[in-house]
């Protein structure tokens, strides 16, 4: 099954999970790449992505499977091109490969964490930061969930935290967390740090995904 | 994009409808363009989006060069609490500039419910609303559609109406606007110039005057300003401007799909109809054009679905072309081609099994009415007959639901037109007992029913409408008549109808009142989770004028209407021999089994209708 590797930023954060797959499905037919339908009274072109990308978060190293329609073969070398002239903008296909690997030995995903202080960094602020995250202590966040809201304690899900920059009123974090079996969403770092450490937390946050990693941290594609 | 805006987007719902950036927007260099064009949708951008003159209008005005129109939507009302909140004025999505910012802020306005929103959003632009406190040449408010033949409650805000379709018109606003701009006309300048254009309405040229009792005293033109101001329309629709390269959502729509309209105008002249009058004369396009353009439009959206669309698509002549034309195109592209309002005759049946969208999209029929009397009185001709058979045939191929469209309160209507829609329910039913291929499932009858809501421009332009108290009974005598278990009775709540009502047959007073209840909190009303109608009672109440008198009063035929300043082309001569014919229960045949002389025929240059 083919597989692109793609990236969604600016505007097109805003787009969700579900219209992203009705993106590429029209995306698909402007360039005339016919794909897999599924059969039935209202076939529906079939797409699928690895891990559902948070609204507002952008990410270089989103995962798309589809399947060509009976008969419909392209080199994949010029799927990118192809697709790019009629994608909108902000979702930039970058490369397409056959025969990548299974998606449950995706594990890990490596985020950047933008935090925004308007009235400039507290002081100390990085480093308290990162011993709140490395405490080993449990970090607990509400979860919405089917059923109604759980306690969820992130902190085991969090593998490391790192300092990627800081500036006057911008603090940068990189952070490795669960993908999957749970996945943790990296806005919930903030997130803790407004329930938790108040004093610490930032006016504004937006979180991007820098890659997705199987269990030896190796880069998975 | 600001960074407010970035902040704000992730605690709303649905924000990529605020950003812009779709496929195939329209974007320009500021050093190339001298004329900016806010368009307003006055609702959300899922309804907007799906609104075809839109679309049409946003393509003719950007392929003008030097002209850059962008869109702006209502925001939804956690986007207006948050907006306010942060003084952040209303922006339009392709450049992310305020609308304040803009020379020219267009509305298109389909419904009487968005008035609301049309002052409302002028009011989040930071705009002045009221026309005379806007003094320059920029923030030029103009509005159209089907809203703007009645343009009288919007009278206050709006600096001029185009009347009619817009394709050419439009083009001769903005080349006028251009000059104006150039030379450094003053507004009023620029109006007097604009009210020259056919089609153009500018009200502040008229002084209303009332008597004592609250009728129209006399429209008086200022300063030469015409005594009447005919809509305009495009009479080669094959010729003219049609975007097959519009921008696709990356959000979903209401209607996610390409549209094309078939013909414009109605053969029909069902009494109650507004659409059916005031888009006359008909005129169709041709099924190769169609075809073209069915063809571009899905390849340039990758759009799956595609829709005819019209006011009675059985009544387009090359619908048997177009469609022997367009299936075998669509199911090769795995398409699914949707042809919504067909008429249940033979040839509509056949289509419908071709397009097997009977089992998808399921069979509705529109009766409006339940005894044939009363379907007289309203020329609608949809004989019971036609009803059943279609039923019939649809019951033995497998299908079991059937949805039934009424109004209630129509002139002339009795108990016993009421309890004839339970009685045309019973029909059905039986109808599903002797025909239905597979018993097991059970059959499931939908009955709707609206309140009627007389419009202007139709034969029906000075009927009263009933007390809501009324309508409530009617429902009830209905609901009690239909006992069986297949029915499912849903019927429309009558204050809505009633504003509606209101509004649409309204005066320039209304304009006050809409203010008001825009002060008070009104927005988003046709949408249950917004509408308000104490607040537009208050409203009322408060610039001392009363619901009543534009509803159950009815209009007298000598009495002078507010919208008397505005020609659709039919007479009203003609409007009222319909009125009479509909209460002798008389019917009009339909425009092809000979002409009825509504007037239409007067738009076109030949004078002949080629309906």
């Amino acid at each position: 099954m083919p597989r692109l590797l793609f990236e969604k930023m600016g505007n097109a954060v805003w787009i969700s999970h579900l219209d992203l797959m009705r993106v590429f499905q029209r995306a698909f037919r402007r360039a005339g790449i016919a794909i897999y339908h599924s059969q039935g009274y209202s076939p529906r072109a079939h797409v699928s992505m690895a891990l559902p990308l948070p609204v507002g978060t952008e990410s270089q190293c989103e995962l798309l499977d589809f399947a060509f329609a009976e008969g419909a073969q392209l080199p994949l070398e010029s799927l990118p091109a192809r697709l790019n002239a009629v994608l909108p903008a902000g979702i930039r296909v970058l490369s397409a490969w056959e025969g990548g690997k299974k998606l449950k030995e995706l594990t890990y995903l490596d985020a950047s964490l933008t935090l925004q202080y308007d009235h400039g960094l507290p002081a100390g602020a990085g480093e308290k930061i990162l011993a709140f995250f490395q405490s080993g202590q449990p970090v607990i966040v509400p979860k919405r969930t089917k059923t109604g809201q759980t306690q969820l304690d992130i902190q085991p899900m969090i593998q490391a935290v790192s300092i990627l920059g800081c500036w006057e009123t911008t603090l940068q974090l990189q952070c490795r967390v669960c993908a999957q079996n749970p996945s943790l969403n990296p806005m919930l770092l903030p997130e803790a740090l407004r329930l938790h450490r108040p004093e610490l937390a930032p006016d504004f946050a937006k979180a991007r995904r820098l890659e997705i990693l199987d269990s030896s941290g190796a880069q998975f594609r | 994009m600001t960074d407010l805006l970035q902040r704000l987007l992730p605690t709303v719902q649905k924000p990529a409808r605020y950003t812009g950036g779709e496929y195939n927007q329209i974007v320009k260099p500021l050093e190339e363009v001298d004329v900016r064009v806010a368009f307003c949708f006055p609702d959300t951008y899922e309804l907007g989006m799906s609104n075809l003159g839109m679309r049409i209008l946003y393509g003719v005005m950007n392929q003008l060069p030097g002209v850059w129109c962008e869109r702006v939507f209502a925001p939804w009302g956690d986007m207006e609490e948050a907006m306010k909140a942060n003084n952040l004025p209303l922006w339009a999505l392709e450049s992310q500039d305020p609308v304040k910012d803009f020379d020219l802020i267009a509305f298109t306005i389909g419904y009487e419910m968005c008035y609301a929103n049309v002052v409302n959003m002028l009011k989040l632009s930071g705009v002045p609303i009221h026309s005379r406190d806007r003094q320059g040449l920029n923030q030029l408010v103009f509005a159209g559609g089907v809203c703007a033949y009645n343009p009288e409650p919007l009278a206050d805000f709006v600096d001029f109406f185009s009347l009619g379709e817009g394709e050419e018109s439009t083009v001769e606003i903005l080349t006028l606007y251009r000059k104006a701009k150039q030379a450094g006309w003053s507004k009023g300048e620029f109006l007097t110039a604009a009210g020259r254009i056919p089609g153009v309405y500018v009200p502040s040229f008229y002084r209303h005057t009332y008597h004592p009792d609250g009728t129209l005293a006399a429209i008086i033109p200022q300063d030469g300003a015409p005594q009447v101001v005919t809509k305009r329309i495009v009479e080669d629709l094959d010729g003219a401007y049609f975007p097959v390269k519009t921008i696709v959502p990356s959000t979903e729509i209401v209607h996610d799909r390409s549209n094309l309209e078939v013909f414009r105008g109605c053969i029909r002249g069902c009494r109650f109809c507004q659409a059916g009058f005031s888009c006359r004369p008909v005129r169709e396009k041709s099924p190769e054009v169609l075809y073209r353009q069915a063809v571009e439009s899905l390849k340039d959206s990758g759009n799956h679905e595609l829709t005819l669309a019209s006011l009675s698509t059985s009544d387009y002549r090359g619908l048997k072309a177009l469609t022997d034309a367009l299936i075998p195109d669509c199911q090769a592209h795995k398409v699914n081609l949707s042809v919504p309002s067909l008429r249940a005759d033979n040839f509509s049946r056949e289509l419908m099994e071709k397009l097997q969208t009977v089992r998808k999209s399921g069979l509705t029929f529109a009766p409006e009415a339940g005894t044939q009397r009363l379907r007289d009185v309203i020329n609608k001709n949809l004989t019971e007959e036609e009803i059943l058979d279609t039923c019939a045939r649809a019951f033995s191929g497998g299908w079991n639901n059937v949805k039934l469209y009424f109004m209630l309160g129509l002139p002339t209507e009795t108990d016993e037109d009421v309890l004839g829609i339970a009685q045309l329910v019973q029909k059905v039913i039986r109808t599903w007992q002797n025909h239905a291929a597979n018993k097991k499932r059970g059959l499931r009858v939908h009955v709707a029913t609206a309140f009627f809501v007389p419009k202007p421009f139709t034969p029906f332009q000075w009927e009263k409408q009933l007390p809501p108290e009324e309508y409530l009974r009617r429902t009830r005598l209905l609901k009690d008549a239909m006992r069986s278990r297949a029915v499912e009775y849903n019927w429309h709540a009558p204050d809505l109808s009633r504003l509606e009502a209101a509004l649409a047959r309204g005066d320039r007073r209304l304009g006050a009142v809409i203010e008001w209840a825009v002060d008070h909190g009104a927005r988003l009303d046709g949408w249950d989770e917004y509408f308000q109608y104490g607040t537009w009672l208050n409203a009322f109440a408060a610039c001392g004028l009363d619901p009543a008198f534009y509803t159950t009063r009815g209009y007298g035929e000598e009495e002078l209407l507010p919208w008397q300043t505005i020609s659709v082309g039919v007479s009203k001569d003609f409007l009222l021999r319909e009125r009479h014919r509909a209460y002798a229960g008389q019917v009009t045949p339909d425009c092809r089994q000979g002409c009825a002389g509504c007037g239409a025929n007067r738009l076109l240059k030949e004078g002949t209708c080629h309906a």
